[in-house]
């Protein structure tokens, strides 16, 4: 087990140094942001010594090496636009999305879950069809339509939710949270909603796939034959196999969530770290997209990770030894 | 499939078919079994319409809603229903530029057709090409493909679609690279493992032993069976192609502004959206909407129709 980690942690290195470089030199071959940070009617002095100030007049690889030697200890570099450290911009925002993020997952699955096992348990009723047929719409929406519609029904016609922002926060348990509040909830509901219903149909594919597949087996089978009552053959046996194909693929779905919150922070201004990347790129605030990508990958490569983990917890059929990789 | 012959096989001789009244073609039964489930039928004609209005979009629409001569801005956000000032009635209403959205519309569809279309299909010949060379070639060559596909597949579309954004800028061709970036790897990962089960195929080991070159045992033979799959993929990855193309545009990071989808409507809608106007974005949402399932749909029948293990 610990060379297995150990080995992980060397492929994130090498990983998030590839990445770094990728990011880091592709990302000056587009424009320079001096234009977009100085006043055009400053005179030629002045702007030089921005471009000083910023480090911009040296050369690309001496950048690379300022900001790698910053990164080792931390520092990724100023923010262009706000003036403070990439880092702090991000990791203040870094809660509000996972919150977010973690919300929507814990929607999809208490959804999903159980109309998956119904339309595996009864495939042929029409209830069954209808979710089935639900959950292709599902895939289909793109999601910020569907964030736009919510908004256009909930806030707009009906009035029932504000449709921008986060609402307030408390902190309970050392965690500060806008779930502690009740103006909270109500902000974090539309927004959660929209970006439970991307991974809302795959937990009913996955759930009823599963569930079908789990029926045709020999431990089914014995347990009916043993004469156990259809509610523990389910809730026990069944539901405890599924979970481990769930568990995998919702594990890894919770950074694709964190990604893709980057639509649903937008349309509902809310104040992530997704629409702080979308303003970066559209402001070319260099050191912050590269210390938000480098950020994700680290927080990819976590996730998988964990969910290799959990995998061997679940299933002590797989075990994770020195040899397999 | 075809076994070859010391002829070469343009002179295998046919069996003799009958009458050539109906004979039993591959294609006429695939048709047959296409157009047996209705809704699949009813989603390939939606796509069909789709495809031809906006291919004929020109023709149809009352206004070329880029052309500033026959846009009028006092007709800006007009509602559906409501006749212009330059005679003819705005169905759906008109955006804030005082177009009229059915022709903004479909001159949109064209655009969002074009980039997705365009980039599944550069997608599919380079996905298939490393695919069918990492099953051919196999040992370190096919490991190195395969470990970037998976690498790449474990981050979404998204992530990579922005950091390209990011590094390329805006235009078409940037996002049609970020398209094709995104997608290539699932029909490497596809197409190798179609081929790899091919491969261990006798059809193969009689055209090795026959001594034909390598890229015609490839392309000849095996990738002809490769295709079924490939197809749903490339189905599916038009669809998918299409939403991330709109999504990027909705957010403000994808097709330029001379260039409008259907995404970069609905974004122009969205700051009327909060003041009740909502068909700005309402109404090419719907046709975004209406384009993707349909591909979805004929996708997904497409795959239980190529599929044989699932034949009845």
């Amino acid at each position: 087990m610990t060379a297995y980690i150990l080995r992980r942690l060397m492929q994130t290195a090498v990983l998030v140094a590839v990445m770094s470089v990728i990011v880091f030199f592709g990302i000056h071959i587009v424009g320079d942001p001096i234009w977009l940070l100085v006043n055009p009617q400053m005179d030629q002095k002045d702007i030089e010594a921005a471009v000083r100030a910023l480090g911009l007049d040296r050369p690309i690889w001496e950048q690379y090496f300022h900001f790698v030697s910053g990164a080792l200890r931390g520092d990724l570099g100023r923010s262009f636009i706000f003036g403070e450290p990439a880092l702090t911009v991000i990791l203040q925002r870094m809660p509000a999305t996972l919150e977010l993020a973690f919300t929507a997952l814990v929607m999809a699955i208490a959804a999903g879950i159980p109309l998956g096992l119904y339309a595996g348990l009864k495939p042929d009723s029409w209830v069954s069809k209808t979710i089935m047929a639900g959950s292709i719409v599902g895939f289909s929406l793109p999601t910020f339509w569907v964030g736009l519609m919510l908004i256009m029904v909930f806030a707009v016609m009906l009035g029932w939710l504000p449709s921008t922002g986060r609402g307030a926060t408390a902190t309970y348990l050392g965690i500060t949270s806008s779930l502690f509040t009740l103006d909270g909830l109500r902000h974090i509901l539309l927004p959660a909603f929209n970006l439970a219903l991307l991974k809302f149909s795959l937990v009913i594919r996955l759930t009823r796939a599963g569930a079908r597949e789990a029926l045709q087996q020999d431990y089914i089978k014995f347990a009916r034959a043993k004469g156990l009552s259809p509610r523990r053959i389910v809730g026990v046996h069944l539901l405890k196999n599924i979970l481990i194909p769930v568990a995998t693929v919702v594990g890894l779905e919770f950074g694709n969530l964190v990604a893709f919150s980057v639509v649903t922070e937008t349309i509902f201004a809310w104040p992530g770290m997704g629409k702080l990347l979308i303003n970066a790129i559209q402001s070319l605030d260099r050191p912050v997209i590269v210390a938000h990508l480098i950020i994700i990958v680290l927080l990819f490569v976590l996730i998988n990770f964990l969910v290799d983990v959990l995998y061997t917890v679940l299933d002590p059929r797989v075990r994770i030894g020195a040899k397999a990789a | 499939m075809s076994v070859v012959g010391t002829h070469g096989e343009a002179e295998i001789e046919r069996p003799p078919t009958g009458t050539a009244a109906a004979p039993e073609t591959p294609l006429r039964r695939l048709m047959a079994d296409y157009f047996e489930s209705r809704l699949a039928t009813a989603a390939f004609v939606l796509l069909v319409t789709i495809i031809a209005l906006a291919l004929l979009a020109p023709l149809i629409v009352p206004q070329n809603p880029y052309n500033l001569a026959e846009v009028d801005v006092l007709d800006s956000r007009l509602p559906p229903g409501t006749k212009g000032m330059a005679g003819y009635t705005y169905w759906l209403g008109t955006d804030g530029a005082g177009r009229d959205l059915v022709s903004a519309m479909l001159y949109g569809l064209r655009i969002s057709l074009a980039v997705g279309v365009v980039s599944c299909l550069i997608a599919t010949v380079i996905g298939a090409a490393v695919g069918l060379i990492a099953a051919y070639v196999g040992g370190r060559t096919e490991s190195l493909l395969m470990r970037l596909v998976d690498l790449q597949l474990s981050f979404p579309a998204i992530l990579i679609a922005l950091i390209l954004i990011a590094i390329l800028g805006k235009g078409v061709d940037k996002i049609i690279i970020a398209l094709v970036t995104v997608q290539w790897a699932y029909y490497a990962r596809t197409v190798r493992g179609t081929a790899l089960a091919e491969m261990s195929k006798d059809y193969v080991e009689a055209a090795r032993c026959l001594g034909l070159s390598h890229a015609r045992i490839l392309f000849r033979q095996i990738l002809p069976n490769v295709l079924p799959p490939l197809i749903v993929v490339a189905t599916v990855q038009a669809a998918h192609a299409i939403a991330l193309e709109a999504t990027l545009s909705f957010l403000g990071v994808g097709l330029p502004r001379t260039e409008p989808s259907l995404g970069l409507l609905i974004s122009n809608g969205f700051e009327y959206m909060l003041s009740g106007k909502y068909w700005i974005s309402f109404f090419p949402g719907v046709v975004l909407l209406a384009t993707i399932m349909a591909i979805n749909l004929v996708g997904d029948q497409l795959r239980d129709v190529l599929n044989p293990r699932l034949k009845r």
